[in-house]
C-alpha cells in the first residue's frame, strides 16, 4: 500500500536524490501519492483525457452513426430440401459491410456443415476442409453485397445423424475496419461550420446575457433573502429550509413544473394573469423570443438564489455586532448602516460568489435544455454542443463547440484566479 | 410647527403602507383561495388598497397622543371595521366577488381577517412605538420593515407555489387540469385508489419501482466509491508533505469548473465503442469522477481543522499512517463524512445529464431518466408531475432530516450546482 510500483518508486528516488529528501520524507511522499492515486486516476480518465479528446474529435469528420465500427454482416440462405439420398441443396452466404460508408477489410467467414454432405459447387473464395467452410475476402466495399454460393448432395451418413438442418450452425464473420475515432483523417469543416453560421454570434450573445442575468438575479435575490433571515422570529429554521428547496430539488422535477405552470394554453400562471386582468392575452413565456430568454434567466435566479443566500447569511452572521451599535450611537440610519457597514463586508463573498456562479451558470446545460430545448432564442454554448452533436448528429461539430467553451472558460478561470479570493477555504 | 410637518409625512407614509398592504393582502388572499379551494375569489386589488388606506388613516388618527398602544384592541377593531366598510362600498357590496347577502357570515369573517391582516401589517411596519415621532432613522426603519414583510410574502410565494402545484397536479385528472388550470382542489371523497391513480399507474405500468431501486443503487455505489477515493486523498492533501501539494489542492477547484456537457461527447464516443454506454456500470464510473473532487475539497478542509497532536500521539504509539486514519481521523470526522456522503447521494440521485445521454433501454433507467421518458404528448401531465414528486420527495426528506449537516457541508465545500 505504501508503494505504488517499482518504476514510479525509482522515479521518486531520483526526485528525492535531486532535492536531498531524507528517507522518512520519501516514504511520506510515496504514501501521499498512493493515497491520491485513485482520485488522480479517475479524474484523469473521466475528466482530463475526455477534455483533451474533444480537441481530437473536433478536427475529425465523425457523426453519430459512424461511432460503431464497420463490421461484416453475413446471412445464410438455403434453397431446396434434403429428403432422400442424392438430393441437392444450394446454400448462399450474403456478406456486406454494416456501415454505409466504410469498407471492411480482411474479412473471414466461418461455418460448419452437418456431416454427410458432398460438395458439388464451392465458391472460389472459400475452402472446404471436412465439415468446415472458411472464406476469405480481401475487401468488402460499402453498399455492395457479395454472394458466396455452395451446393451439396446428401449421402446416407447425413440421414444417419438425424438429418440436422444446415441453418442450425450460424456463420460467423470477422473483419477489420478503420476506427473513425483513431484513424488519421482530419478536417477543419467542424470549426468552419461552427464559426460560419450566423448563429455563432447569437449563441455568444445569448450565453452572455443568460450567464450575466442568471448570476446577478441569483445574487440579488440571495442578498435580499439573507436580509430577511437576520430578523429573529418563530419558524425561522423552517423558513430557511424552505428557501433552500429550489436548490436541492432535482432539476427535472422543478423544470417540468415550471414548464407546466407557464404553459400558454393551460398553465396556471397565465390563468392567474388573465383572470386578474393583468394581461388580456396569454403570454407565451417559453415559446417566444425574448420572453423565453427572460424566463430561463428567472428560472436560473430562482433555482440558485438559495446558494447565494446561504453564503451571504453565513457571512452576515459572523459580522461583529458592536460596529452596528457604535454606528447607531453616532446617529447612523438603517440604510446608512447597510450601505456603509454591511455591504463593504459582504463585497468579498459577493464577488467570489459572482465569479463562481458566473462560471457555473455559463456551464449550465440541464436547465435550458429542459425548459426550452434551446429553442426561441435561448441556445447557449452548452445547449449548442448537444444540438450539434446529438440533434444534428455531428459529433465533430459538437466537439468543436466544446473546444470553444473550453477556451472561454479558460479565460474566466484565469480571471478567477487572478482576481478571485485569495483566502483558503473558499 | 415642525411636528405638524412631520405628521404630514407620517400620514403620507402611513397612507402608502395602507395602500400597499391592502393590495398585497388582497392579491395573496385571492390567489391563495383560488389555488387551494378551486373557487375563484375575485378580489379587486384597487378597492382593497383603498380600504387599506382608509383603515390605516383611521388607525393613525385613533392614536391618542401616544397614550394608546399601537396594538390596542379597540383601535384595531375600529380600523378593521373601516376596512370592511370601505371595501364593501367600493365594490358595491360584493367585496369578494359575490353579494354580501349570499354568504354573510363567511364574507364578514373573511373581511375581518383581511382587514386585520392589513392593519396588523401596517402596525408592525411602524413598530411597537407607533407612528409618531417620525425622523429619518425611523422612516428608514419602517421602510426596511415594509421591504422585509414584502420579502417574506414574495419568497414564500415563489418557493411554495411551484412545489404545491407539482404535488396537487399529480392528484388531478387530465380533463380537470385542462378545464380549469386554477383549480388545485382535490376531492378527498373519491377514495385512495382514485386519488393516487397516477402513482399507482407509474408503479404498475411504468416500472417506477425498478427505477427507484436503480437510482438508490447507483447513488449508494457512487457514495461508497467517492468516500473510498476521497478520504485517503483528502488526508494526503491535508496532512502529508509531498511536492506539488499546493498545486494539487488548487487544481481540485479547476475540476469544479469543467462543464459536464463538454465531457459528454468524448465519453459518449468511447463508451459506445466499449459497450459501456447503455449500462449502469458506465454511470457508476462517471458519477464518482464528478463527485470525488467536491468530496475531497470538503473533507480536506475538515481534516485540516482537526488537531494534529492526536494523530502524532497515535503514530508515536506505533500506529501506521493508515491505522491512524482508520482509528483516529475517521472517527473524529464522522459528521463531515456523513454530510459529504449525504451530499454526494443527493448529487447522484438528482443527476440528469449523463443518465439522459447514456441510458437508452428502460431496464437501465434511473429515476430521473424515467421521469424524462414521461415527457411526451402520450403521457398525461399528472403522471409526469407524480414522477416529479417521486423523485423529489426522497431528496427533500433527506435534506430536511439532516438539514444542519448539509447546510454546513454546503457552505464548507462551496458546492457545485
Amino acid at each position: 500500500m505504501s508503494d505504488i510500483s517499482t518504476r514510479s518508486a525509482s522515479d521518486l528516488d531520483l526526485i528525492a536524490a535531486a532535492k536531498r529528501i531524507g528517507p522518512i520524507a520519501l516514504r511520506e511522499m510515496r504514501l501521499a501519492f498512493a493515497m491520491l492515486a485513485p482520485t488522480i486516476l479517475i479524474v484523469l480518465a473521466i475528466v482530463l483525457i475526455p477534455l483533451a479528446a474533444n480537441f481530437w474529435i473536433s478536427v475529425k469528420p465523425i457523426g453519430l452513426a459512424e461511432l460503431r465500427a464497420a463490421a461484416p454482416l453475413v446471412r445464410e440462405r438455403e434453397r431446396g430440401t434434403l429428403e432422400a439420398v442424392g438430393d441437392t441443396i444450394t446454400v448462399e452466404y450474403r456478406v456486406r459491410s454494416s456501415s454505409p460508408s466504410e469498407p471492411v477489410t480482411e474479412v473471414v467467414i466461418f461455418d460448419t456443415l452437418p456431416p454427410g454432405l458432398e460438395p458439388v459447387e464451392t465458391a472460389p473464395e472459400c475452402v472446404l476442409t471436412g465439415a468446415e467452410i472458411r472464406c476469405e475476402l480481401s475487401i468488402l466495399e460499402p453498399k455492395i453485397q457479395t454472394r458466396l454460393n455452395f451446393a451439396f448432395t446428401a449421402t446416407q451418413a447425413y440421414f444417419d445423424t438425424g438429418a440436422p438442418r444446415l441453418r442450425d450452425s450460424d456463420p460467423t464473420a470477422s473483419g477489420e475496419s478503420d476506427n473513425v475515432l483513431t484513424n488519421f483523417e482530419f478536417t477543419l469543416d467542424n470549426f468552419a461550420k461552427v464559426f460560419d453560421a450566423d448563429e455563432f454570434w447569437e449563441v455568444l450573445w445569448v450565453s452572455f446575457v443568460y450567464t450575466l442575468g442568471g448570476t446577478l438575479g441569483a445574487l440579488i435575490l440571495g442578498l435580499f433573502a439573507a436580509q430577511l433571515m437576520m430578523t429573529n422570529f418563530a419558524g425561522r429554521g423552517i423558513m430557511r429550509g424552505l428557501f433552500l428547496f429550489p436548490y436541492v430539488s432535482p432539476v427535472i422535477a422543478v423544470a417540468f413544473t415550471w414548464v407546466f405552470l407557464l404553459d400558454p394554453f393551460s398553465g396556471t400562471v397565465n390563468a392567474i394573469l388573465t383572470s386578474t386582468n393583468v394581461t388580456s392575452e396569454t403570454i407565451n413565456f417559453l415559446g417566444q423570443r425574448g420572453n423565453a430568454l427572460a424566463t430561463v434567466i428567472a428560472f436560473e435566479a430562482w433555482r440558485y438564489f438559495p446558494l447565494a443566500f446561504l453564503f451571504i447569511l453565513a457571512r452576515m452572521q459572523s459580522l461583529a455586532a458592536d460596529l452596528y451599535e457604535a454606528a447607531e450611537m453616532d446617529g447612523a440610519t438603517p440604510f446608512q448602516m447597510f450601505l456603509h457597514i454591511s455591504l463593504p463586508q459582504l463585497i468579498g463573498i459577493m464577488s467570489t460568489l459572482f465569479l463562481l456562479r458566473f462560471i457555473w451558470t455559463f456551464n449550465k446545460f440541464d436547465d435550458i435544455f429542459l425548459l426550452t430545448g434551446g429553442a426561441s432564442g435561448t441556445r447557449t454554448f452548452t445547449v449548442n454542443v448537444y444540438e450539434q452533436a446529438f440533434a444534428i448528429s455531428n459529433l465533430g461539430a459538437g466537439a468543436a463547440v466544446a473546444v470553444c467553451i473550453f477556451f472561454i472558460l479558460a479565460g474566466f478561470v484565469t480571471l478567477y484566479f487572478k482576481y478571485g479570493p485569495k483566502e483558503e477555504g473558499m | 410647527m415642525r411636528g405638524a410637518v412631520m405628521d404630514k409625512r407620517a400620514f403620507a407614509l402611513g397612507g402608502g403602507l395602507g395602500l400597499l398592504w391592502g393590495f398585497i393582502n388582497a392579491v395573496v388572499f385571492g390567489v391563495a383561495v383560488t389555488l387551494i379551494f378551486g373557487t375563484s375569489a375575485t378580489l379587486t386589488g384597487g378597492a382593497a388598497a383603498l380600504a387599506g388606506l382608509a383603515a390605516t388613516l383611521v388607525w393613525m388618527l385613533l392614536d391618542g397622543k401616544g397614550a394608546v398602544s399601537a396594538f390596542d384592541k379597540r383601535r384595531l377593531a375600529i380600523s378593521v371595521l373601516t376596512f370592511a366598510i370601505v371595501l364593501s362600498l367600493a365594490t358595491f357590496f360584493s367585496p369578494l366577488g359575490f353579494a354580501l347577502g349570499d354568504r354573510p357570515l363567511g364574507a364578514l369573517l373573511t373581511l375581518a381577517a383581511l382587514g386585520g391582516a392589513t392593519v396588523a401589517a401596517v402596525a408592525c411596519c411602524f413598530g411597537q412605538a407607533g407612528w409618531r415621532g417620525l425622523r429619518r432613522y425611523k422612516f428608514e426603519l419602517v421602510l426596511i420593515r415594509t421591504l422585509k414583510g414584502f420579502g417574506f410574502v414574495f419568497f414564500s410565494a415563489i418557493v411554495v407555489f411551484p412545489f404545491y402545484a407539482m404535488l396537487m397536479t399529480s392528484f388531478k385528472k387530465q380533463s380537470e387540469l385542462l378545464a380549469n388550470p386554477l383549480d388545485y382542489s382535490i376531492n378527498l371523497s373519491q377514495g385512495f385508489a382514485e386519488l393516487f391513480s397516477s402513482y399507482i399507474e407509474l408503479f404498475m405500468d411504468f416500472n417506477f419501482g425498478r427505477f427507484i431501486l436503480i437510482s438508490a443503487l447507483v447513488s449508494v455505489i457512487t457514495v461508497l466509491l467517492t468516500l473510498a477515493a476521497s478520504i485517503p486523498g483528502a488526508y494526503a492533501i491535508a496532512r502529508l508533505r509531498f511536492p506539488g501539494r499546493t498545486a494539487f489542492s488548487r487544481s481540485i477547484l479547476l475540476i469544479y469548473m469543467v462543464p459536464a456537457i463538454v465531457l459528454v461527447i468524448p465519453l459518449y464516443a468511447v463508451f459506445s465503442q466499449l459497450g459501456l454506454r447503455d449500462s449502469l456500470l458506465g454511470l457508476v464510473i462517471v458519477y464518482p469522477a464528478t463527485t470525488i473532487p467536491v468530496a475531497l475539497y470538503m473533507l480536506q478542509g475538515y481534516f485540516r481543522g482537526l488537531p494534529a497532536e492526536l494523530e502524532e500521539a497515535g503514530l508515536m504509539d506505533g500506529c501506521t499512517r493508515l491505522g491512524v486514519i482508520w482509528r483516529i481521523t475517521m472517527p473524529l470526522s464522522l459528521p463531515a463524512i456523513a454530510s459529504v456522503a449525504l451530499y454526494v447521494f443527493m448529487i447522484a440521485w438528482n443527476e440528469f445529464l449523463f443518465a439522459f445521454m447514456f441510458l437508452d433501454s428502460p431496464e437501465n433507467f434511473t429515476l430521473s431518466r424515467g421521469v424524462v421518458s414521461l415527457n411526451s404528448s402520450e403521457v398525461p401531465r399528472q403522471h409526469l408531475m407524480a414522477g416529479a414528486v417521486i423523485v423529489t420527495v426522497p431528496v427533500l426528506v433527506i435534506f430536511l432530516w439532516f438539514e444542519r449537516f448539509l447546510v454546513t457541508g454546503l457552505t464548507a465545500g462551496s458546492v457545485k450546482g
